[in-house]
């Protein structure tokens, strides 16, 4: 071979086009708000209709996790996601994605072994880092709290 | 009787046919630059079946029976096939072909497997143990992605240096006859780790292997780039293609105006969203089968390469933060007997 591995390196990189940040991160910024304010829609309604904020807040995720697996199912998130990237991908609409996407495709393997065992491959991570952060971020307050905080 | 001449090239004897050929192709191939050359196109890529599995399987099982039936030709007629896939454990093939009753070996070679399963059955012609041989090989854009990436449904966004695994399957059936197109001489590819560890930048994994392998048939054959109409590789995508040409510029050799790339002939990349190129088993297939083999047949190519290249890696090893070794077998094929 006529290049070291080192320069090979650095060549494949001068020829890996980066994702165009500047057309992406706008994008994710929008349509992650627009996802925001259909939240916000839903959070008035619930509100509205007499509900404490609470009680709404959790009826608009459930809502935003419903419309979020239908259009899974339907084939449609990924459609949208290819274009607003991390703005679909980081609010919850973006884990019920990572849930039900799994569920539907390893179901030719069972419901057991395919879908069951499957649906977390994705979101599992998410899950057990969440538990693992809120366990560190509860010992510091604790350790706080002893001192008076 | 083949000769073997240096380094993993080996040189033919004069009259080895590749006798048949098809190409069976997806919705998203048939939509391609390429759409009117294969044999057979789907209407959808999962072929009315239940799993992607069973219908990887029957792209595979129609380019066979396609290109028996071009030849006139029955099973019973084949004395080996030479077949494989990227499916875990090579079940494409084996699920595709099980019902052929027909002697079979089951090759990996990841994406290179059209070339290294032809180089086999033509060695196999030319040692005239047999009549007819088959070399087959298939990929499937689901059934790749589930097991080596994410969930078809999924919203990731793939990196741009990312390639599509086009779904498809080619068989090539090769004789000893004196039909056109003829398998010359073959490179057998070595294991080349120019070490990156991207998954998603597969191009730039198998340039390496792609380059040893060329420069290896070039100098072994005392031929340069421009003894032939045309060189090309199997699915390197624009990454990959960018990272041979400038190899082969350091030794001083050009080669942009012969190169050619399947993974870059197969879909229109400003149209399809399908990033850096094409890859996957079925894609150097299905341009050999339905594009190059055919052009040679009809005379208007007349002595091309055909280096096809894989990565040989498993998302459990890249994520073990191993390297991506690559591999590119070359076959190298013409219209005329002699030379």
């Amino acid at each position: 071979m006529n290049i070291s591995k080192k320069e090979y390196a650095k060549l494949a990189d001068s020829y890996s086009a980066p994702s165009k940040l500047y057309i992406t991160i706008p994008k994710a910024f929008v349509s992650g708000g627009i996802i925001c304010c259909i939240g916000q829609f839903f959070m008035d309604i619930y509100t509205m209709l007499g509900n404490d904020t609470d009680t709404a807040s959790a009826y608009t995720s459930i809502t935003l996790v419903l419309i979020s697996a239908l259009l899974t199912g339907f084939g449609q998130y990924e459609r949208i996601a290819k274009h607003a990237g991390a703005g679909t991908l980081v609010p919850i609409t973006g884990f019920a994605n990572a849930v039900v996407s799994p569920a539907l495709e390893f179901k030719t393997e069972g419901l057991v072994l395919g879908t069951g065992a499957k649906m977390f491959v994705i979101a599992g991570p998410v899950i057990v880092y969440g538990i693992a952060a809120a366990f560190v971020y509860g010992l510091i307050l604790f350790v706080i709290s002893l001192f008076g905080g | 009787m083949a000769k073997y001449i240096n380094d993993g090239t080996i040189e033919l004897d004069r009259g080895v046919s590749v006798y048949s050929c098809a190409a069976a192709v997806g919705r998203m191939e048939s939509d391609g630059p390429l759409g009117n050359c294969f044999d057979y196109a789907a209407e959808g890529a999962e072929l009315g079946l239940t799993t992607w599995e069973k219908a990887e399987s029957t792209f595979q099982q129609y380019a066979f029976d396609i290109a028996l039936r071009k030849a006139k030709l029955i099973k019973e007629d084949i004395s080996f096939i030479f077949a494989g896939d990227l499916l875990n454990q090579c079940t494409g093939s084996a699920y595709g072909l099980r019902d052929t009753d027909i002697p079979f070996f089951g090759l990996y070679g990841a994406c290179s497997t059209m070339a290294e399963s032809l180089a086999l059955a033509s060695l196999f012609a030319d040692m005239r143990i047999g009549e007819f041989f088959a070399a087959v090989t298939s990929s499937h854009f689901c059934s790749a992605e589930r097991q080596f990436r994410f969930p078809i449904n999924y919203g990731g966004v793939r990196p741009p240096t990312a390639q599509w695994t086009a779904t498809g399957a080619g068989c090539c059936i090769t004789s000893a006859a004196e039909k056109a197109p003829f398998v010359k001489r073959i490179t057998v590819g070595k294991i080349t780790d120019m070490g990156i560890k991207d998954a998603n930048n597969m191009g730039a994994a198998m340039a390496g292997a792609a380059y040893d392998t060329i420069n290896r048939h070039l100098i072994n054959t005392k031929t340069t780039p421009q003894d032939y109409d045309a060189i090309y590789t199997g699915d390197l995508g624009q990454v990959g293609t960018d990272l041979l040409i400038e190899l082969f510029r350091r030794d001083g050799v050009q080669i942009e105006n012969i190169h050619k790339d399947c993974g870059l002939m197969l879909y229109d990349r400003e149209k399809q969203d399908v990033h850096a190129g094409g890859s996957g088993c079925g894609c150097s297939a299905s341009v050999l089968c339905g594009h190059i083999l055919p052009m040679i047949a009809e005379g208007k190519l007349h002595r091309v390469l055909f280096a096809a290249t894989g990565a040989l890696m498993s998302p459990t090893i890249v994520q073990q933060g191993e390297s991506i070794p690559g591999i590119s077998h070359l076959v190298e094929i013409s219209d005329r007997q002699e030379g």
